[in-house]
């Protein structure tokens, strides 16, 4: 099978996936235990106002009714509305999510410029203290939280060192480089020491596989040998793991978001559940999984094209 | 593929021959195990006798000592109500390793059960589990976590939920692939033309072999879960203050960062500390049980 059908199949299969995704947030409302109105209201508010937010929210309607109305309001962009700040919930996504698209991106960026060097040393120098400490170091990074990490760096370099801000987002997106550095490193870090201890196996295994000891019997320098035949093919499982934990970047942001008190969906998110703001809560979950949805679906299409076997199967 | 990959083992300690002696003796060579046993017995045991080793009543508050620094009688210094952080912490134990256990031991059991039964009977029940995957694999996990929290309402009880409705699908999936690859093995084969029922088949035959990679992996879940909980405690979401739970705690020591740099240190520590004692048992057993198996 070709890249192109592969390409296809896989556009095909993501349609049912957000289909059941719009399903479940629709119903999340109706799962709610009791009447969501009286919730959202509160327990003093009058059967009146109650009476009338149900029939805002569509609620006295029969429930395939409302699925109905749902759809058809998502068809233009429409999510509802905010009870609290009493805006449109698609123009807070519009404000919120490009700072939140940074921030995963950045926090990207930066676990593979933190990974490539430290798997590569701690693997050419197997057995050695800079060894034992990169993987000491992963283990322990893993089992750190990252809302913790990010509180020390905060104090560390914001209130101790002034090298960077406190939290805020800066005035305009041009800021974000340096305002977001602190939130995307903590992000960064927790990705970045599961992906450390991945690569620097896979590079321990490929660097024993008969074509790299070929590569070095015919004389190549062990530079070559290690970024031509080793660091590509150790990658490999490397890149299918990171495909796997853009995922887990995108739901860390909603806990970093709040530690630095960024203006992103996740800090948004937070204080709608807080204040039982419904739709807002709703509206983003759908956004979060269209997200990752469409992020899983560009690196399965960006791996075909890194490694062909894949569109073969 | 002819031969079945296993996952790689590096470290230097798989290189050591067993020992002659075997058994029990065996084990204390393997460091990363007897570091991890030693550090969750002693959680374990600081989790239980709890109350009794507080240095101080751990709820109760003492404007006197508000927001004090370490000192002799106050090892990890006081909040803003005057505890002593020490006391709390050891507190905190008992709620943070309740919901890395329980939160991990109710979903192995169920994803043990699924994953057993998807993957020997596959059919229907393995492709509307697989969809099942599917759906949850698009929902980032703290987004996940936080939705179902939305929906029944922030508390402990209802964090409780959402972590076992959650974290039952990995274990299942981890079974299933196993129970998979097992079916097909001779001794399967062998048990099924003696004639065994397939629920003695699962159970005798196939289930003291998954034993091993579910209790390896259960171990970096009981790591996963405490972060989790200590997080949505630290949102607001799980466990609510005054409750010591870490996370809770991280998150009231905010306010005091600019000051106090004890009161978020201490907490944080102990979770990682805690985190990476079940790491390092996990590590360990894996090392053992890959060695016996080979």
């Amino acid at each position: 099978m070709g890249q192109r059908a592969h390409i296809i199949r896989r556009l095909l299969q993501t349609i049912p996936t957000l289909m059941v995704l719009v399903l479940l947030v629709f119903l999340m409302i109706h799962w709610i235990p009791g009447d969501p109105a009286v919730t959202m209201l509160g327990i003093q508010a009058t059967p009146d106002r109650v009476k009338e937010l149900r029939e805002h929210l569509g609620l006295d309607k029969p429930l395939l009714v409302q699925l109905g109305i749902y759809v058809a309001n998502l068809s233009h962009g429409d999510l509802g509305s905010s009870l609290i700040v009493r805006v449109p919930v698609m123009d807070l996504v519009k404000q919120r999510l490009p700072l939140t698209l940074f921030l995963v991106a950045y926090a990207m960026v930066l676990a593979v410029v933190m990974m490539v060097p430290l798997a590569l040393l701690a693997a050419l120098k197997k057995g050695s203290i800079f060894d034992q400490f990169v993987r000491g170091f992963s283990m322990t990074l893993i089992a750190t939280p990252g809302f913790w990490i990010g509180i020390l760096l905060l104090i560390l370099f914001g209130v101790k060192l002034h090298i960077f801000p406190v939290g805020g987002a800066g005035k305009s997106p041009a800021d974000w480089l340096y305002y977001l550095f602190l939130p995307a490193l903590t992000l960064a870090m927790h990705v970045a020491a599961v992906l450390t201890r991945n690569l620097r196996d896979s590079l321990l295994t490929i660097m024993n596989a008969e074509h790299v000891l070929a590569a070095r019997a015919k004389g190549l320098s062990g530079t070559r040998v290690i970024f031509n035949h080793v660091l590509r093919n150790a990658m490999v499982s490397t890149v299918t793991l990171f495909g796997l934990y853009l995922g887990w970047l995108v739901g860390g942001s909603v806990i970093i978001e709040s530690v630095f008190a960024l203006p992103g969906m996740g800090s948004m998110m937070i204080s709608a559940i807080l204040g039982r703001d419904y739709q807002v809560v709703q509206g983003f979950t759908l956004i979060y999984a269209v997200l990752v949805s469409v992020i899983y679906l560009m690196t399965d299409i960006a791996y075909s094209f890194v490694d062909p076997r894949v569109s073969m199967s | 593929m002819a031969t079945i990959a296993t996952p790689l083992e590096t470290s230097p300690s798989i290189a050591v021959p067993p020992s002659p002696r075997g058994g029990a003796w065996q084990w204390t060579k393997n460091r990363a195990l007897l570091a991890g046993v030693v550090m969750v017995a002693a959680i374990f045991v600081i989790a239980i006798v709890g109350p009794m080793i507080t240095p101080y009543n751990p709820t109760r508050n003492n404007y006197g000592v508000a927001v004090q620094a370490p000192s002799a009688a106050h090892p990890f210094g006081t909040d803003k109500f005057g505890r002593d952080q020490l006391s709390r912490i050891i507190m905190g134990t008992r709620i943070d390793l309740s919901v890395g256990i329980i939160c991990t031991l109710i979903p192995a059991i169920i994803g043990i059960a699924v994953g057993c039964i998807s993957g020997y009977y596959g059919g229907k029940i393995d492709a509307l589990f697989m969809r099942l995957v599917d759906i949850q694999v698009a929902f980032p996990f703290y987004v996940l976590l936080i939705a179902i929290l939305a929906i029944l309402g922030p508390g402990i009880i209802n964090m409780y939920y959402a972590l076992i409705l959650v974290g039952w699908i990995a274990f299942a999936r981890l079974i299933r692939g196993e129970v998979m690859v097992g079916k097909e093995m001779e001794y399967v084969l062998a048990a099924r033309a003696l004639g065994c029922t397939n629920a003695r088949i699962i159970v005798r035959h196939m289930l003291p072999n998954i034993v091993g990679p579910a209790l390896i992996f259960g171990m970096s879940a009981v790591v996963l879960n405490i972060l989790s909980g200590a997080s949505l405690g630290f949102l607001g979401l799980g466990v609510q203050a005054p409750n010591p739970e870490w996370g809770v705690m991280v998150a009231e020591s905010r306010e005091y960062v600019l000051t106090a740099w004890w009161l978020p240190l201490f907490p944080g520590l102990a979770i990682v500390v805690v985190g990476v004692a079940f790491s390092l048992l996990g590590d360990g057993l894996s090392t053992v049980l890959r060695r016996r198996g080979s």
